[in-house]
């Protein structure tokens, strides 16, 4: 195969168009242009004092408490899909990352890599959405970066958001506080959103559309620890791999089994119905706006009434309980009684051909 | 859910599991024949509530896990060719032929997509008239006639650039396979519903007559296989051996009229080779002459890709109800889901995938 021959017209030196409808590599080359797109699209969105200082890093005052630290790197396609965008569920996830270490978010970074040739409209669309979902969330995104890749080598938009929070003195969420007997509770429907995503894909819909779920979670945990106190051993946000890859991760970490009830587990009923002609199981599709938490007993009943007096908990059920072991072993009793393990997805859930 | 909570109702269920257990007196072998089923057994937990005088043993029902490592093989250089779509249901994507998978075809840059529909990979036929879209149709009779369709569309439509590689099985010639195996132990069969709401059951009744053996056209929900299952323990019981309907919700005796007018059109009835198993006669479907344009081997020099069956596997005993998936000494340990080295391992409705992911320790083998 013969290399195609260089494109020069780079090298060359025109007036820079800065006022076309896509990306370009220049809007990464740290010149005029990228400095043209941060003063366009992303300093007005995100406005705030670390930022307006403009320097390498934002400086931030030290809290009291622990500090809290987490990135996560979205890829999700499409970047727009019924319920949310690739910007607010970069702010979701990652302030959901940091509730589930009991943090309070203090500050968000964002990187965005762009494809050459990305539509300067949709960009700007998850800019303020991502602007929103932080001011509602109330965290401001306080530094970040922008790079630019060649056309053919990236997919439209990748987002990285990096997040520090404020674990509150007394706080203590971790694996190894699990017990037997714990009990396990849901915040509500799961499977929103991988069935959301997929309606979108090509090729499948469904008669209502099936909004993903994504949704900030810190005050709903601000609500489940203040009724929880030290009772709260651990908590999960079951996002890829679902309640079940959530429920086996916590198992084995803390060395302890655990029993979930199928009928206890709040599945939509057009999710049902979704998952059915799919093939998929809900406990394996993803969310983006459940919380799991696994409580001491004596305070199971009071964590389950502050989820349900909580927007984002309604649905809320205690959907299991923890048991000796075997370490690691996740066990459903199914609809009809009978018992099954319940094992770690591998691979991606593939749908079933008859 | 209506159409589906009540065929997964624990009172039910209970019902039905008291009433199997007064009416068995002595051990009985059932096979059921769907991997769909195989599933819905053990994801409910059936296996372990029954009886222990009743024994099920899973059937060849699962079509990635008979479809013939060549065949794969084609698929997968086919994916290497850059004028050509590979399309197929995700089950096939991950079932290893002798070079790999089809998902390692396409992570080695080849142009392999699932979809849900053979008329969707038509559609990506016309949206790419530049390009070659073939279609990989494997499966029982309940598949073929969406595939059917897709082909009688292209033809109808002159759509050139799709094709299909064909890898269509059969029921009965399976069952009556394994029923003249002489080391065969199966008493009674659970018939898979699905592919009898296609061709109906009347196929059945020769083969109940002179195997002398119990036949119950079964669905596929916890309450229709206990169902079917009682059926089947009761005409042991009785000495009875016909072909009774458990699924009549769905399935009729004469079937899908215009889907068997379907396939009769498109297809032809052929000697098929079944992976584990073996070539058993007219057990499969072939485009017919009239579709030959159609075929994905005949326009591709593929016909050369060979291939014989790696050594391990035993997926020749799973799927003729010979040994359950943990008496294979690779199981759970040299394969899994992550690293199958046979299709059973792989599909979801694999006897041994259902084994390794519902948990049942190697205890449980026979």
């Amino acid at each position: 195969m013969t290399e195609p021959p260089p494109d020069f017209r780079r090298l060359a030196c025109p007036v820079p168009v800065t006022t076309g409808p896509t990306v370009q590599m220049a809007h990464g080359g740290g010149g005029r242009m990228s400095k043209a797109l941060t003063d366009r699209v992303f300093l007005p969105a995100f406005r705030n004092e670390a930022l307006a200082a403009l320097h390498d890093g934002a400086t931030l005052e030290r809290p009291a408490g622990r500090i809290a630290f987490t990135t996560d790197t979205y890829v999700v396609r499409p970047i727009f899909f019924p319920g949310g965008d690739i910007g607010s569920l970069a702010v979701h996830g990652t302030v959901n990352d940091l509730a589930m270490c009991g943090a309070r978010p203090l500050a968000l970074s964002t990187g965005y890599l762009l494809e050459e040739g990305f539509p300067l409209a949709d960009l700007e669309r998850v800019v303020a959405s991502m602007r929103d979902a932080a001011l509602r969330v109330g965290v401001p995104i306080v530094t970040g970066d922008t790079k630019v890749v060649d056309r053919g080598k990236g997919d439209g938009v990748y987002v990285n958001t990096a997040g520090i929070g404020v674990v509150p003195d007394g706080v203590e969420i971790a694996p190894a506080r699990v017990r037997a007997g714990d009990r396990v509770l849901l915040s509500g429907g799961i499977a929103l959103h991988g069935i959301a995503i997929l309606s979108v894909r090509e090729g499948l819909a469904f008669e209502a559309a099936i909004e993903s779920d994504s949704a900030p979670l810190h005050d709903l945990v601000a609500a489940v620890l203040a009724a929880g106190g030290p009772g709260v051993h651990v908590m999960r946000d079951p996002t890829r791999g679902g309640v079940a890859s959530a429920t086996n991760e916590l198992a084995f970490a803390a060395g302890v089994g655990m029993v979930l009830d199928e009928r206890a587990v709040p599945v939509r009923e057009d999710v049902r119905g979704a998952c059915e002609l799919l093939g998929l199981d809900p406990l394996y599709v993803a969310n983006e706006g459940k919380l799991l938490a696994i409580v001491a007993p004596d305070v199971a009943d009071a964590v389950l009434a502050a989820m349900r007096g909580h927007p984002l908990g309604r649905e809320a059920a205690v959907v299991g309980e923890v048991t000796r072991g075997p370490a690691g072993r996740v066990t459903v009793r199914s609809r009809v009684g009978g018992t099954r393990l319940l094992d770690m997805m591998s691979g991606e859930q593939l749908p079933r051909i008859c | 859910m209506r159409h589906v909570d009540e065929y997964r109702d624990e009172g039910a269920a209970t019902r039905l599991l008291g009433a199997i257990r007064a009416r068995v007196t002595r051990p009985w072998t059932i096979m059921e024949i769907c991997g769909g089923q195989t599933h819905t057994l053990l994801q409910a937990g059936i296996d372990r509530m029954l009886p222990e005088a009743v024994t099920l043993v899973h059937g060849p029902g699962c079509p990635v896990c008979v479809t013939p490592v060549e065949k794969i093989d084609r698929a997968v250089a086919l994916a290497g060719r850059p004028d050509v779509i590979v399309t197929s249901f995700g089950d096939m994507l991950r079932v290893p032929g002798s070079r790999g998978d089809l998902l390692g075809a396409k992570a080695a840059g080849g142009d392999v997509r699932m979809v849900y529909s053979p008329l969707d990979a038509l559609a990506l036929a016309r949206k790419h008239p530049d390009r070659e879209v073939v279609f990989f149709a494997v499966g029982f009779e309940t598949t073929a006639p969406a595939n059917a369709m897709a082909a009688w569309r292209a033809k109808r439509e002159g759509v050139r650039n799709f094709s299909l590689l064909c890898s269509h099985v059969l029921v009965p010639p399976a069952m009556e396979a394994i029923l003249a195996d002489p080391e065969q132990r199966v008493q009674a069969f659970l018939a898979a519903g699905h592919v009898c709401t296609v061709m109906g059951y009347h196929a059945y009744e020769p083969i109940a007559a002179r195997f002398r053996v119990p036949l119950v056209v079964t669905g596929f929900e916890p309450v229709d296989l206990l169902q079917g299952i009682l059926m089947a323990v009761d005409a042991l019981e009785a000495g009875r051996h016909e072909v009774e309907n458990q699924y009549r919700r769905v399935v009729t005796r004469e079937g899908n009229g215009p889907a068997q007018r379907l396939l009769a059109e498109v297809f032809e009835v052929r000697d098929m080779a079944w992976r584990g198993i073996g070539t058993i006669p007219a057990s499969g479907f072939g485009l017919a002459p009239a579709y030959a344009d159609l075929d994905a081997e005949r326009r591709f020099d593929v016909a050369a890709v060979t291939a014989a069956e790696a050594g391990e596997c035993i997926a020749g005993e799973v799927l003729r109800g010979r040994k359950k998936p943990p008496a294979c000494p690779a199981f759970g340990t040299r394969c899994t889901p992550e690293h199958p080295l046979g299709a059973p391992m792989v599909s979801a409705e694999g006897a041994c995938a259902a084994y390794h992911r519902y948990g049942r320790d190697p205890g449980s083998a026979t």
